[in-house]
């Protein structure tokens, strides 16, 4: 791979953007959107189908250009010095980017020969990333014979070629079996500890952001709705709950009146109590339905996720967002 | 590295891609030699014997009329593996490869310089094929080797410039579909000039049209050179056009290119 100088350049952001902006004619996609990520960080840009978090990868990886804003990657401006821009990043779009026409080993050589490798190194480079991606066996098959987990793993063996310092992923599992999903979660923090590689994904999939970023942003009607931690987003809407089943209508009913209920469904037999999964508040809860023999038939415990962001920031389930065009 | 040696290297990077496609692949280069092979034999055989006769050559018939055709019929191959350059662009441009090149350091229009220089080779080796074909049915060429490289000089220009214009249609037509229909009438102009007929048989609008088109001097003087028949201003005339048509599809080409991809 490329032996571009190795800097540290953690603290320093690896991408900004103030007030990004498009419109599709009528249609606002981004309506001045702002990132600050510092380099060596996993971002993660959430949103439903539609959010517009394709428009921003394809607009931070030069691929278009927005209205409006002032963009930064990598320290470059993403307009006037694109070229510049083009030369730190990677990018795995969301959909395929291989050459169906070549194989997997031919397709990482057109990548090693395109960033200007020495000969040597380039067989090297292949050889290394088909090992690291498990692409052996297919490396002399054409990449149109390959299945969608190949394809994706092709895909981002190739962004890797020539060792970029900022990666954009775009929706990089979706798609993916639920084994080669964590390959690509361990790939990617393995980019992050080892080479300190700035990545930039986007997902649909909250839990992928929960476990892989170290910040997550919101996208929203255009805007950001919320930006921060996992855990700082998990805080803004409060706690879990408790999901207590029952075998008949007449326990259910009188749990619903003797317990501190969130919501109850009546066909289900259930109701939803607040509470946290820990081990005290379990038992102080097991006891009250001793107690009052309460004849539970299923308990739940269900930890807050950013489905629960979702629901708190927009107020809508996440199958709602996609705008009406 | 300079731009400029980065420009070449990315281009023959890019040619090599091309030529690996055709190995992988190679329907559309045979299509591109077998169209003009099937006209030639139609001509030759099924009508040639009549429209040697018309021409009216020393001994008329199928053999005057070999001699005249095969100059259309080979320029009719550097019109078939224009729409093979358009179809292959138009495959290209809606596969995510190109999305990737698009946001890598790399000369813009590398991608295009390989997809011209591919057909340019690819079509040169067809037109070698449909020229065996045409020696075999009795094609005589009266040209020293000073006038071969006469034609291969006028060809590689004809097949540059119409390359060009092939790409910048085919970015423009973006579907596949659509790209190779646009490219159909590019097959008929070697029918509608001098290629098959004198054109003082035509009717005269016809006549004019075909008097003017640039597949007429093209064919001239490239049957000037492989015949000895007169080619006065013809060869002029077509290398104008080329550079005009060359010129004109590359500056085409490149801005389309540069165009921000619609999705
Ligand atoms: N070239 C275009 N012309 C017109 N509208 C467009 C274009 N590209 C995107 N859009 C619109 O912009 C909006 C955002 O699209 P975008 O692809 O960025 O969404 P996304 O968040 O990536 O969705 P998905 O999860 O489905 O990939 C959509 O409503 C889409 O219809
Ligand atoms: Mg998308």
């Amino acid at each position: 791979m490329g032996a571009k100088p190795m800097t540290t350049d953690h603290a320093r952001p690896a991408v900004t953007a103030t007030a990004m902006r498009k419109a599709y004619g009528e249609h606002v996609v981004l309506d001045g959107i702002d990132l600050d990520i510092p380099a060596g960080s996993v971002f993660a840009l959430l949103g439903p189908n539609g959010a517009g978090k394709t428009t921003v990868v394809q607009i931070l990886s030069t691929l278009i250009r927005a209205d409006g804003g002032v963009l930064r990657v990598a320290g470059h401006d993403v307009v006037r010095e694109s070229d510049a821009v083009r030369a730190a990043i990677g990018v795995t779009g969301q959909f395929s980017a291989v050459d169906g026409f070549l194989t997997g080993e031919e397709n990482l050589l057109l990548m090693a020969d395109l960033h200007h490798l020495p000969r040597r190194e380039r067989k090297r480079c292949a050889a290394d990333l088909l090992e690291r991606f498990d692409l052996v066996d297919a490396a002399h098959k054409p990449a149109a014979t390959y299945s969608g987990g190949m394809r994706r793993r092709l895909d981002l063996a190739m962004t890797l070629v020539g060792r970029p310092r900022v990666i954009f992923l775009d929706e990089p599992t979706t798609g993916l079996d639920p084994r080669s999903r964590r390959t690509m979660w361990e790939v990617i923090r393995g980019l992050v500890a080892d080479e300190g590689v700035t990545i930039f994904l986007t997902t649909q999939y909250l839990e992928e952001a929960d476990r892989l970023a170290d910040r997550i942003a919101v996208l929203h009607r255009g805007k950001l709705v919320a930006q921060g931690t996992p855990e700082q987003l998990k805080r803004q809407v409060g706690g879990g709950h408790i999901t207590l089943r029952f075998t008949d209508p007449r326990g259910h009913d009188r749990a619903a009146r003797t317990l501190d209920v969130m919501a109850r469904d009546d066909d289900a037999l259930t109701v939803q109590i607040p509470g946290q999964g820990d081990v005290r508040s379990l038992r102080a809860l097991l006891d009250r339905l001793d107690h009052a023999s309460l004849d539970v038939d299923e308990l739940r415990v269900h930890t807050p996720d950013l489905d629960d962001v979702f629901f708190a920031l927009t107020g809508n389930p996440v199958a709602e967002q996609e705008p009406t065009r | 590295m300079s731009t400029a040696t980065h420009a070449f290297t990315d281009s023959m990077t890019m040619l090599r891609r091309q030529w690996r496609h055709m190995l992988r692949y190679p329907t559309l280069v045979l299509t591109a030699a077998g169209v003009p092979v099937i006209f030639l034999l139609l001509f030759v055989y099924v009508l040639g014997g009549i429209l040697g006769s018309g021409i009216g050559g020393p001994s008329g018939g199928r053999d005057t009329y070999v001699d005249y055709v095969v100059p259309g019929i080979i320029l009719m191959t550097a019109a078939t593996a224009a729409q093979g350059t358009a179809i292959s662009v138009a495959i290209d441009l809606n596969e995510g490869i190109v999305a990737r090149f698009r946001t890598m350091a790399i000369a813009r229009v590398s991608v295009l310089t390989g997809h011209v220089l591919g057909s340019l080779t690819q079509t040169l080796l067809s037109m070698t094929a449909v020229t065996g074909v045409a020696l075999l049915v009795g094609f005589e060429p009266t040209a020293d080797f000073v006038e071969w490289l006469g034609v291969i000089g006028l060809l590689v220009l004809v097949i540059f410039a119409l390359t060009w214009l092939s790409v910048a249609l085919a970015i423009l037509a973006r579907s596949i579909a659509a790209a190779s229909n646009m490219l159909t009438p590019l097959m008929v102009l070697p029918m509608m000039g001098s290629g098959f007929v004198p054109t003082d048989s035509m009717p005269a609008g016809l006549r004019w049209f075909a008097d003017y088109q640039p597949f007429t001097p093209f064919i001239e003087t490239l049957r000037g050179l492989l015949m000895g028949t007169p080619i006065g201003t013809n060869g002029t005339l077509a290398i104008g056009w080329c550079a005009v048509i060359a010129g004109g599809g590359y500056l085409w080409s490149r801005k389309l290119y540069n165009r921000e991809p619609a999705k």
